[in-house]
């Protein structure tokens, strides 16, 4: 009997998990380590974060839903992984921490045949000073959605500005990335949009200044370098579009910035051209930057080999290319196909957790040195399909051994499908619905644009709000499990 | 007064891009071209869906 651990229980583990269960049978182990009691799906704390959803209507509790399938389910963190054993006994282990109510803190010893670490972002607040608490917990002068608990103090919080509108004293809010590497522009942009829509909802629009502020080049970039469209006979930029709905919106933008400090009511940041400034808010949700969890790891002997299976930013190692260089060399080969670890056949990572190669879109910094661009999203549609290719590679190894042909799945071959919600309301609400193909640019296949005009397409209006609504659905009904789950696609 | 125009004069950068007319505004919320969308979105995304597994 093989075991197989999968750290984080989030989009990428649980799809791992899930399916591997399914495919393995009684005859193995598949074990979920994950601190969080709840499953959250994540891009819905947009509407908790405005008060159109509640957190129940995000979460549900993981536990049956392991017990149903035959998943074994720690609710605890992973700390260390030690994947040559120790002295005296060869089999790879991690040590987790108990975050179980009565257990709380108690380490305990779990050995793996394979292992999958789908621990998604640490979300480093701590990396802007003002914006984390300094112990790597989410600060007082801002909010955040990246969780659905952030989510719920978010509305409450929009909830005191919203009043204090009402009641005639002009609001100053702000939307955006809160460090000049942050990814996840799009969680920003539907909170920004979501706000603006509530607004007018509530009759206070006029009562506000709505500001974007973020680390893209340019509008519409999303950590992709922006993506071109056919419309209306042309193919057209991203910027074009974001721009268009800004100005509609009256949502006024400042781009190519780095949130260096933030302070109550106030940031600093600095500009692409090396200028400094401030801007005043009475509302801030600042995204934070993503980086790895943190694991440390050990060779038998005690030594650290955490450099042989992570890279500094603390995102996992795979089989990338990570010594492309300059921008210029960069090439879609350079990404991952089957998410293998170089030096430790036996592990993977799925999701967020994996080292990209380098950023997709074009590096910049400041005169001042200051690194100014998104890194990479990994939004959901690619955390999925990552972590089923992943379950197929390990379920193939297990069953027909080490030597089998991994199934491979390139950002640089898979599309995403995405639907950015600008508002909702099932007659009045709108959503950007977005398809890019392939997500990450292939110049030397699609020389032009980077992509396949054909697949890569967006636009905004009720049906895409209708898609996004059915969506939240879906994806939870399949978490979940229930009849059919596997004819839902990632 | 064309007031889907306005925005245009609020900055600059607001001033060198474009905004959607009534029309294209309409068109957005309007049920049965919505529909019709929501058809044709389903097929696009579906098929970039089937092309990335
Ligand atoms: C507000 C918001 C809105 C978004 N909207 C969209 C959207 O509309 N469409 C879209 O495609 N994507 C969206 N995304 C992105 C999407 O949520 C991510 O792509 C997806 O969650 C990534 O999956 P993952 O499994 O890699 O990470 P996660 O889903 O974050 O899962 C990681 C899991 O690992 C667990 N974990 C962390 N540390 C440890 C540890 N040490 N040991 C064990 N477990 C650990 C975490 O608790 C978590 O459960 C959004 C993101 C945000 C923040």
């Amino acid at each position: 009997m093989a075991r197989l651990v999968i750290m984080g229980g989030g989009v990428a583990g649980h799809t791992t998990a899930t399916f591997a269960k399914k495919w393995l049978g009684k005859d193995h182990e598949v074990v979920v380590v994950t601190p969080n009691s709840q499953w959250n799906w994540i891009p819905s704390n947009i509407w908790v974060g405005v008060g159109q959803m509640e957190k129940k209507d995000v979460v549900f509790p993981l536990a049956p839903i392991y017990k149903k399938a035959g998943i074994i389910y720690k609710q605890a963190l992973a700390t260390t992984i030690h994947p040559e054993g120790k002295e005296g006994d060869d089999t790879p282990f991690i040590i987790i921490q108990s975050t179980e109510e009565g257990s709380v803190g108690e380490t305990e010893t779990l050995t793996y045949d394979y292992l999958v670490n789908a621990t998604g972002p640490k979300l480093n607040f701590d990396a802007t000073p003002g914006l984390g608490d300094g112990s790597g917990q989410m600060g007082s002068n801002t909010v955040s959605v990246c969780t659905a608990e952030h989510a719920v103090h978010a509305n409450d919080e929009l909830t005191k500005t919203f009043e204090k509108a009402k009641a005639g004293k002009r609001q100053k809010i702000l939307v955006g990335t809160g460090h000049g590497t942050c990814t996840c522009q799009g969680a920003a942009f539907e909170y920004i949009f979501n706000i603006e829509h509530e607004a007018k909802k509530a009759g206070i629009r006029d009562m506000l200044d709505i500001k974007w502020i973020s680390n893209e080049a340019f509008l519409g970039d999303f950590g992709m370098g922006g993506l071109h469209m056919k419309v209306g006979g042309y193919a057209v930029s991203s910027k074009l579009f974001a721009e268009s709905l800004y100005a509609e919106r009256n949502v006024e933008w400042i781009i190519g910035a780095h949130t260096s400090k933030v302070e109550e009511g106030k940031i600093e940041y600095e500009l692409l051209d090396g200028t400094m400034h401030e801007e005043t808010f009475d509302f801030a949700m600042l995204i934070p930057p993503f980086s790895g969890v943190g694991f440390k790891a050990y060779a038998k002997d005690g030594a650290d080999i955490t450099d042989q299976l992570f890279m500094p930013n603390g995102f996992m190692k795979v089989d990338a290319k990570y010594d492309a260089g300059a921008y210029e060399n960069w090439k879609a080969s350079d990404w991952p196909e089957t998410y293998q670890n170089p030096s430790f056949g036996n592990i993977f990572a799925a999701g967020i957790a994996f080292a990209p190669p380098h950023l997709i879109s074009k590096p910049m910094s400041s005169p001042n040195g200051t690194p100014i661009n998104p890194t990479p999203p990994r939004t959901g549609m690619p955390a999925g399909i990552i972590g089923k290719a992943v379950a197929h590679s390990v379920c193939d190894m297990i069953k027909a051994g080490d030597d089998v042909e991994l199934h491979k799945a390139s950002m640089a071959e898979m599309g995403a499908a995405c639907v950015a919600s600008a508002g909702k309301g099932v007659l009045h609400g709108t959503a950007a619905a977005m398809t890019v193909y392939p997500v990450v640019p292939d110049f030397e296949k699609y020389p032009g644009t980077g992509r396949d005009t054909k697949y890569t397409f967006g636009e905004i209006g009720l049906a895409g709000h209708w898609i996004k609504h059915i969506l939240h659905h879906m994806f939870i009904y399949k978490a979940k499990l229930k009849p059919g789950w596997t004819l839902i696609p990632e | 007064m064309i007031k889907e125009e306005l925005n245009f004069a609020k900055n600059d950068e607001f001033n060198l891009t474009m905004l959607p007319g009534k029309f294209a505004l309409a068109m957005r919320t309007c049920k049965i071209w919505q529909f019709f969308r929501f058809m044709v979105i389903n097929v696009k995304m579906l098929i970039v869906v089937s092309k990335s597994h």
